[in-house]
């Protein structure tokens, strides 16, 4: 069982939402200090894992305990300890970014005096200072991201949930998030996060699980789990529209394995270049050919069958 | 976090949204019963008391002024327990906002039905002072007609606050207004006495708390009320909230922890 650095603990964690199990008996352990990642498809169940993390989804059945407590039982004192930025943005769009600070910093029974000097902090760490007396409303996409962030920070939580922290963000506003969630952990934030996003995971995470239809399909730090489920280098070949090849077996020897996708042919191999010659001596005649490290996507490839942004 | 302070927090956060517009909301308060009564009460007043000298011997102003009071508590109530409450529920997320914080799913009911309570009280006393301005009400005691009217609208809060809970859009609501709010408006005691209803409808009345509301504050104001009569009238409004309170509490709470 777990030890008493988890801050997380779930054993055959499940929920249900009438007949539909969204999560099915899983289990993991997060320790304190952790970057903790769950990766999966469009309804795998992440977020319905996160909502239960984060004391407001009831869970179903199996054992659930946040800093040790029972999230059923103890939900408010969890809820103190944690922040959370949800998949959907929450953010109240009658009120100015700046009082949407205050406001929830008032719902963690801070002063106002207390949340004023946090909200300034903090909009001046998601560099928002600028739209402080802005409605929300005015905010764009990015920037509402950046001030949840901020929102989930004003009860400076031990533990952060971030349930697809920048999905639809530029790649500018991405790299911010980013950098601010890296400082974070080097405060000793734990971070549990969700993502599409391989670069993500691989940035932010020191440890991930793949989750596919309500389980976990494969558990470690990514380095771990490419060694595992991927080959050193993969081939990328090309063909012409409607001339991807029929290959029928021709380079089962050159790959340890093969995935055809509807516009490109993987070729797993621990030598990409030998792979290149091989294909040539079969007489294919791919329109590109490139070579380069596995990566998280191929050993969610391999997994789930599927890529991850569809 | 104690019990006062997850309240006290949900009433600052309605209070936060209402200062962008509470100078409009208060001249609203004040000028619809000073205009209401000068034409219900004093235009068409002043055919009644020729006609038949008042209502029950009372000159209409000072019979019809303190049942609007209720009535008006009423209609506060139905518009803040329907509308906002769902925008917070389902469009807006404000509660899902609220509820990733310590804060509780009661916490919100009682919020909000401190909000709704202070709300009404804003329209109680404007239209206690425009009463007064045309001079009905002049004792100390006609100042209970604000916590009556205050009480009567809580029945309609808490019981609109579970039917709001059940809606997946604001379709009922009119529904609501026209069904139940409108009808009891208009023939539940405030404009003229119950008794010259059918009797079927006199029954039926008397079943719901605007009836006693407006008999309680009607009584308070023209202080003609005895108080086990008064307690009476008080008891049914009581009940409602109660009753009211419970379900929306487990619609709510079934609602709203997915
Ligand atoms: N409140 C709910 N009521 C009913 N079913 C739900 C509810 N929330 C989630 N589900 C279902 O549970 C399953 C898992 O959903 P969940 O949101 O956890 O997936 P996800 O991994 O977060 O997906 P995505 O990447 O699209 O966000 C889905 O089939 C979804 O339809
Ligand atoms: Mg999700």
């Amino acid at each position: 069982m777990g030890d008493s650095n988890s801050l997380i603990l779930a054993r055959q964690l499940t929920k249900r939402f009438g007949d539909l199990t969204a999560v099915d008996g899983i289990d993991f352990e997060v320790a304190k200090g952790e970057a903790f990642g769950f990766l999966g498809p469009n309804g795998a169940g992440k977020t319905s894992t996160m909502r239960m993390i984060g004391g407001v989804s009831p869970v179903t059945s199996g054992l659930l305990t946040i800093f040790g407590l029972d999230p059923a039982a103890h939900g408010p004192t969890i809820r103190a300890r944690l922040g959370v930025v949800p998949q959907a943005d929450t953010l109240d769009l009658e009120l100015t970014v700046r009082e949407n600070l205050m406001i929830y910093s008032r719902y963690f029974d801070l002063s106002w005096r207390e949340g004023a000097r946090r909200a300034d902090e903090l909009l001046e760490f998601v560099q928002l200072k600028e739209r402080s007396r802005d409605k929300v409303d005015e905010l764009s996409g990015g920037m509402k991201r950046r001030l949840t962030i901020a929102r989930a920070l004003i009860n400076s939580p031990e533990l952060l949930l971030l349930d697809e922290p920048t999905t639809g963000l530029d790649p500018q506003a991405r790299h911010l998030v980013w950098d601010r969630l890296y400082r974070l952990k080097q405060r000793g934030v734990t971070l549990v996060l969700t993502t599409h996003y391989m670069d993500e995971a691989e940035q932010l995470c020191d440890r991930l699980v793949v989750m596919d239809k309500a389980r976990i399909a494969a558990e470690g730090s990514p380095r771990e789990l490419i060694d595992k489920y991927s080959t050193r280098e993969v081939l990328e070949l090309r063909f012409p529209i409607d001339q991807q090849p029929v290959l029928d077996g021709k380079l089962n020897d050159v790959a340890e394995r093969i995935e055809v996708l509807p516009d490109r042919v993987l070729l797993y191999t621990g030598d990409g270049d030998q792979a290149i010659a091989a294909v040539h001596r079969q007489g294919l005649r791919p329109e590109t050919a490139l070579v380069r490290r596995s990566t998280l996507e191929d050993v969610f490839l391999r997994l789930t069958g599927r890529s991850l942004v569809d | 976090m104690s019990l006062m302070a997850g309240t006290l927090h949900v009433v600052e956060y309605n209070a936060l949204v209402f200062r962008r517009i509470w100078r409009g909301s208060i001249a609203v308060s004040f000028f619809t019963p000073l205009f209401f009564l000068a034409a219900m009460g004093i235009g068409l007043g002043s055919l009644v008391n020729r006609s038949s000298g008042g209502v029950n011997g009372v000159p209409y102003l000072e019979f019809l002024a303190p049942g609007l009071i209720a009535a008006a508590c009423m209609q506060t109530a139905a518009v803040e327990a329907t509308y906002p409450i769902l925008a917070k529920i389902m469009w807006d997320k404000t509660y899902e906002a609220a509820l990733a914080t310590p804060v509780t799913i009661p916490d919100l009911i009682r919020g909000e039905v401190v909000w709704i309570t202070i709300r009404m009280f804003i329209v109680a006393s404007m239209f206690w002072i425009v009463m007064y301005l045309f001079g009905v009400g002049h004792s100390l005691e006609s100042l209970l007609v604000i916590p009556a009217g205050i009480l009567t609208g809580l029945a309609f809060a808490t019981t609109i606050m579970a039917f709001t809970a059940t809606r997946r859009n604001d379709s009922g609501f009119a529904a609501i207004n026209r069904f139940v709010i409108i009808p009891l408006y208009l023939l539940g005691g405030t404009f003229f006495p119950i008794a010259k209803l059918p009797l079927a409808l006199q029954v039926l009345a008397w079943a719901t708390p605007l009836a006693h509301g407006v008999a309680l504050t009607r009584g308070l104001v023209l202080g003609n009320i005895a108080a086990p009569e008064a307690a009476l009238h008080a008891l049914v409004p009581v009940a409602y909230f109660a009753g009211g309170l419970l379900i929306a509490r487990a619609l709510l709470m079934k609602r709203l922890a997915k």
